[in-house]
């Protein structure tokens, strides 16, 4: 699967486009071009992003849900072992960097570490296999890592961000997140001041959250389709490639794991900072 | 890099799965955790519980085998002395029935000295008397020696 017929640039752009659906001139339609995706505006959307994102999310939820049913306090199977042995985990650091009581932030953490690892699992996939299947179907572009597109970050971390705005003021009231993100770090009188450097820090939370997720995905996505492009490049570099290839993916494993992870710690610290009175 | 729906469409989904998740994954699956919590804890108190128990039989079991062999060791020495008793008893029941018999046998010897003394002492009469009665052949009155003689035969 080399890229033989386009260029190289060519060849990577169309690996980081994704299967727009919006109106365009000639109407409601699928966009054939990065340029044009852009031109149609807000009022598109990614299917493949959506598709796969959703796909994951609702693997996950169909196999936990499974385990969920049938969860005895008797001998459980492997499958289950293996649920428990997540939901624990994911248990044990809520209950670690969360103080508060909350019946939502562990499901939440749960949510956020599978079917982000899931998302991020999909770049293991060697990156041309599920683009060309698509190409076979007549389905020009397809992004297959939901993660590395910003649209998905940023909407999870957006709506961590409303939750965690909730949190403020369900537990701080108006008056007490207002008071925290103006009396300081510096004195009452300089309010505007620490307004600025609060908000900053306040909106800095969720940008930074998504921002990292698809950053790092994004960056190894690109690295596996800078190595792809080595399979067009003869035997010697071919194979080269190939060995390149299995030593990035090994490192990948610990990153989409890690990535996963860092997102949902960082959920659970921002809750958990919303839900706490600091002064 | 450009933003479109897929955000808004994401968050939808995103908030779905997480009250999905909430409602119908993660309630199960802490419950039977902290049930099988629950019987773990039940498990190893009874596993303690029943330790303890053995401990106790054991131990009961113990001073039993103990109090037994005290006893068996209690019947052993008085049937002993019970033996002994009785090998004193039939030897002293011996002693006095050999006692007896030579008690007995001694008289029946005495008894039989006597009558053959008396047997002996009639013989002597009679010898004396014959003798005499040789002797003195015709001068003498029978009846009138007899007394002489059985004076004579009385200090033998």
């Amino acid at each position: 699967m080399a890229a033989a017929p386009e260029s190289s640039a060519e060849y990577i752009k169309h690996h980081l486009t994704n299967l727009t659906f919006g109106h365009t001139e000639h109407g409601w339609g699928f966009a054939h071009s990065a340029a044009e995706a852009a031109e149609m505006g807000f009022w598109s959307i990614n299917v493949d992003s959506m598709l796969f994102s959703f796909v994951l999310g609702a693997l996950f939820l169909w196999g936990f849900r499974k385990a969920a049913k049938t969860a005895t306090a008797g001998v459980p199977g492997a499958w289950q072992n293996f649920v428990e042995w997540v939901v624990e985990f994911i248990d044990e650091s809520v209950r670690g960097s969360f103080t508060g009581k909350s019946a939502l932030v562990a499901p939440l953490a749960l949510t956020i570490f599978i079917w982000i690892f899931l998302m991020n699992l999909m770049d293991l996939i060697p990156v041309d296999w599920l683009p060309w299947v698509a190409g076979a179907l007549g389905v020009g572009h397809l992004k297959v890592v939901a993660s590395t597109d910003p649209n998905v970050t940023f909407g999870m971390s957006l709506t961590v961000f409303a939750l965690v705005l909730y949190y403020s003021f369900k537990f701080k009231g108006a008056g007490g997140f207002f008071g925290e993100l103006a009396f300081q770090p510096f004195p009452k009188f300089l309010a505007p001041l620490n307004l600025i450097l609060e908000g900053v820090t306040l909106i800095a939370k969720p940008v930074s959250l998504s921002l990292r997720l698809f950053g790092n995905m994004y960056a190894g996505e690109m690295i596996f389709i800078l190595i792809a492009l080595m399979y067009g490049g003869g035997l010697l570099l071919g194979t080269f490639g190939g060995l390149l290839q299995l030593g990035w993916a090994i490192f990948h494993i610990l990153i989409i794991t890690l990535q996963a992870f860092i997102f949902m710690t960082l959920t659970i610290v921002y809750l958990d900072m919303a839900s706490q009175e600091h002064h | 890099m450009n933003f479109n729906a897929t955000l808004i469409g994401q968050s939808i989904t995103f908030m779905v799965f997480v009250w999905f998740c909430m409602r119908f994954v993660w309630p199960p699956i802490m419950s039977a955790l902290t049930q099988r919590k629950e019987k773990i804890a039940e498990g190893l108190a009874a596993a303690d519980r029943g330790r303890h128990e053995q401990e106790l039989a054991q131990k009961k079991a113990a001073e039993k085998l103990h109090e037994a062999k005290q006893q068996a060791a209690e019947i052993i020495s008085r049937a002993e002395k019970r033996a002994a008793e009785i090998i004193e008893e039939s030897k002293n029941d011996a002693r006095e029935e050999g006692e007896r018999l030579i008690a007995a046998a001694q008289a029946e010897i005495s008894q039989e000295m006597n009558r053959a003394r008396e047997t002996l002492r009639g013989k002597v009469v009679e010898i004396a008397t014959a003798g005499a009665g040789r002797i003195l052949k015709r001068e003498l009155d029978a009846t009138a020696n007899d007394e002489l003689i059985k004076d004579l035969v009385a200090q033998i």
